[in-house]
């Protein structure tokens, strides 16, 4: 597909935690890493954030900025599974 | 991170030769085609000569010579040794987003192929502003102060007040710790049990809800689900809603025009060959007649020739005959179940247009003045490719297409979007919180999980949890046969043994221990 699916306007902004900021996260959300909601390695999403960071592992923090109608913007992490 | 738009080596390969080098990379690899590029480069394989499923990076290439310790690709016709630094298996890429050296995009991989792969470097895609000096002070000042990190939309409401009532230090203080106060106040209580609070404020104007389906307000012509049957669709996470329907927005070119907007729906407007002909089954000489219908075909600007073209793509063994207005397709090898295959293809073939949509209509949008393409039908990859959509904007409401196409974040966000129309077009107001949560909990393994026996509610840790629910004996029975252990950590499962629910002060567990005298 030649069009970038992070310009949607459904789809929020997507980044990739470095790993060595991972720990830190988890350390301020009191949550170990199962825990957290997933994302799949096939997300169309990865797939343009693997052009741009290069290869994704399996378990990666994967940070999303969502608009909220309530609390303006929220940031929230995904982590990343196989399928 | 490979290099950008460099060439690159794409070939096909077994999976068990991959198995073989990710379990022993870094490994001497030996091919049986010639590798022109220098290394160190990235090469990628295909499985099935349609996407890029792994990235190997090659660090050395030399002649072909026995090696200890090295593998195969196949077993005769070796020409070169590739030393594999590394292999990793990626979200697969579709070969198309490669270019041969011409330019040309990348169709199959039968062996080896070369190609460039852009990669998206400028990748400017905030959809926020940061935060202002201003607003970052207000937020700081409440971390620092009360330990409590105010949403965005208070900061800079609060940041918007300072600045047009010029408020002094001492005041912002007591406007922070009234905001606190309040946002502390609002926030929900541990162990509350927000899953049944948003069911029953969903549920509750629920039974409010027409059973019926009526027409779409806006576009007078087509039919829409709408009410409780769009309500159960979208919480059902179905594969194909009931009606299908795209929202198309164009691109600033074609946007004002109602010109352009027609010929862009006339393109995005699907035509298949039944719309334009009958078929005709015959028996006596298995084949099938397609009869042209001249009105149509001017019509929809089809001509008999298409037809013919795309006769075609057909899979079977056919031989294509014109007789005069008429086309026949014979089976080359007469049998009846092929015949009866070949007649279901044939009424099925696209001549032009986007697979899966049915019509298109244009109609101007009433707020901003623009021509907008209203599709039955959704085929959401499609279309966000073509010249002249602006793909930004561009909607299904089918959610698990978003899922596939865009991701879970967007099948999360069109989850919350779709159930709040559909309840705001009934006339009910459900606090979108409700419908968040909702939306959270179908996406939060990765893809869009339908609520009920086959999503969210059959995979409850509980066993009694679960009998609850629905076929009671099937889990009992299971759970039974297995050995399952109910740990009575659930609210369903601590009302059938009689205990207090672990919800609100039920969930404390506070034990007294007397001192000693």
């Amino acid at each position: 597909m030649k069009f970038n699916v992070l310009e949607h306007e459904l789809v929020p902004e997507h980044y990739l935690v470095p790993e060595e900021e991972e720990a830190i996260v988890l350390e301020r959300l009191k949550v170990k890493k199962e825990n957290l909601p997933k994302i799949r390695k096939s997300d169309p999403v990865l797939r343009i954030l693997e052009r741009q960071y290069g290869h994704i592992p399996i378990g990666s923090l994967i940070k999303i900025v969502r608009k909220s109608p309530t609390a303006g913007r929220i940031i929230v992490y995904r982590v990343v599974v196989r399928e | 991170m490979s290099g950008d738009s460099e060439l690159v080596l794409i070939w096909k390969d077994k999976m068990n030769n991959i198995d073989a080098l990710m379990l022993n990379a870094p490994v001497y690899y030996a091919v049986d085609f010639p590798v022109k590029l220098e290394p160190p480069f990235y090469a990628y394989i295909t499985l099935k000569g349609k996407e890029a499923n792994y990235r190997v990076h090659v660090t050395e290439v030399r002649e072909y010579e026995p090696l200890e310790g090295m593998m195969r690709r196949s077993n005769k016709n070796l020409k070169t040794l590739l030393y594999l630094e590394e292999i990793q298996e990626i979200a697969s890429i579709p070969l198309n987003e490669f270019r041969k050296e011409n330019g040309e995009e990348i169709k199959r991989v039968s062996k080896y192929s070369y190609g460039t792969l852009t990669l998206i470097t400028d990748f400017e895609l905030k959809k926020f502003r940061d935060m202002t000096d201003s607003e970052r002070k207000i937020y700081e000042m409440a971390i620092k102060d009360y330990g409590v990190e105010l949403p965005f939309s208070i900061v800079s409401e609060i940041a918007k007040a300072e600045e047009k009532y010029d408020i002094k230090n001492t005041e912002l203080k007591r406007i922070i710790d009234r905001a606190v106060e309040i946002y502390k106040k609002r926030l929900v209580d541990p162990y509350e049990a927000v899953g049944i609070v948003g069911a029953q404020s969903i549920g509750e104007p629920g039974t409010q809800m027409t059973l019926r389906t009526f027409h779409y307000a806006g576009v007078a012509e087509m039919n829409v689900t709408l009410g409780l049957p769009r309500l159960i669709e979208i919480v059902d996470a179905r594969r194909d809603p009931s009606t299908p329907m795209m929202t198309i927005y164009l691109d600033e070119k074609t946007r004002y025009s109602e010109d352009g907007a027609r010929e862009l729906a006339k393109k995005i407007e699907s035509t298949l060959i039944k719309d334009v002909s009958d078929i005709v089954t015959n028996i006596t000489d298995m084949s099938v007649i397609i009869r042209p219908n001249k009105e149509e075909m001017e019509n929809r600007g089809v001509t008999k020739d298409n037809i013919v073209e795309s006769l075609a793509k057909i899979k079977l063994k056919t031989v294509v005959e014109v007789e005069g207005d008429n086309i026949k397709v014979r089976l080359s090898e007469p049998s009846y179940k092929n015949l009866n295959r070949l007649s279901t293809e044939i009424s099925a073939l696209t001549l032009k247009g986007v697979k899966g949509i049915e019509r298109a209509i244009v109609r101007k949008s009433n707020d901003t003045n623009e021509w907008v393409i209203y599709t039955q039908g959704s085929n959401l990859r499609d279309v966000l490719d073509m010249d002249g959509v602006d793909g930004r904007r561009t909607k299904t409401n089918n959610i698990i297409e978003i899922a596939n196409v865009l991701g879970v974040e967007a099948a999360r966000n069109a989850i919350i979007y779709e159930a709040l129309d559909t309840l705001q077009q009934q006339g009910l107001s459900v606090d979108i919180r409700h419908l968040m949560l909702v939306a959270d909990v179908m996406t939060q393994k990765g893809y869009v999980e339908a609520i009920g026996r086959h999503g969210v509610a059959g995979q409850k840790e509980s066993v009694l949890a679960r009998a609850a629910f629905e076929i009671t004996s099937k889990h009992l029975l299971a759970a039974g046969v297995t050995g399952e252990v109910d740990e009575l950590n659930g609210v369903a499962e601590n009302i059938i043994v009689g205990q207090p629910v672990t919800l609100g002060t039920g969930a404390v567990v506070l034990i007294y221990k007397p001192k000693k005298r």
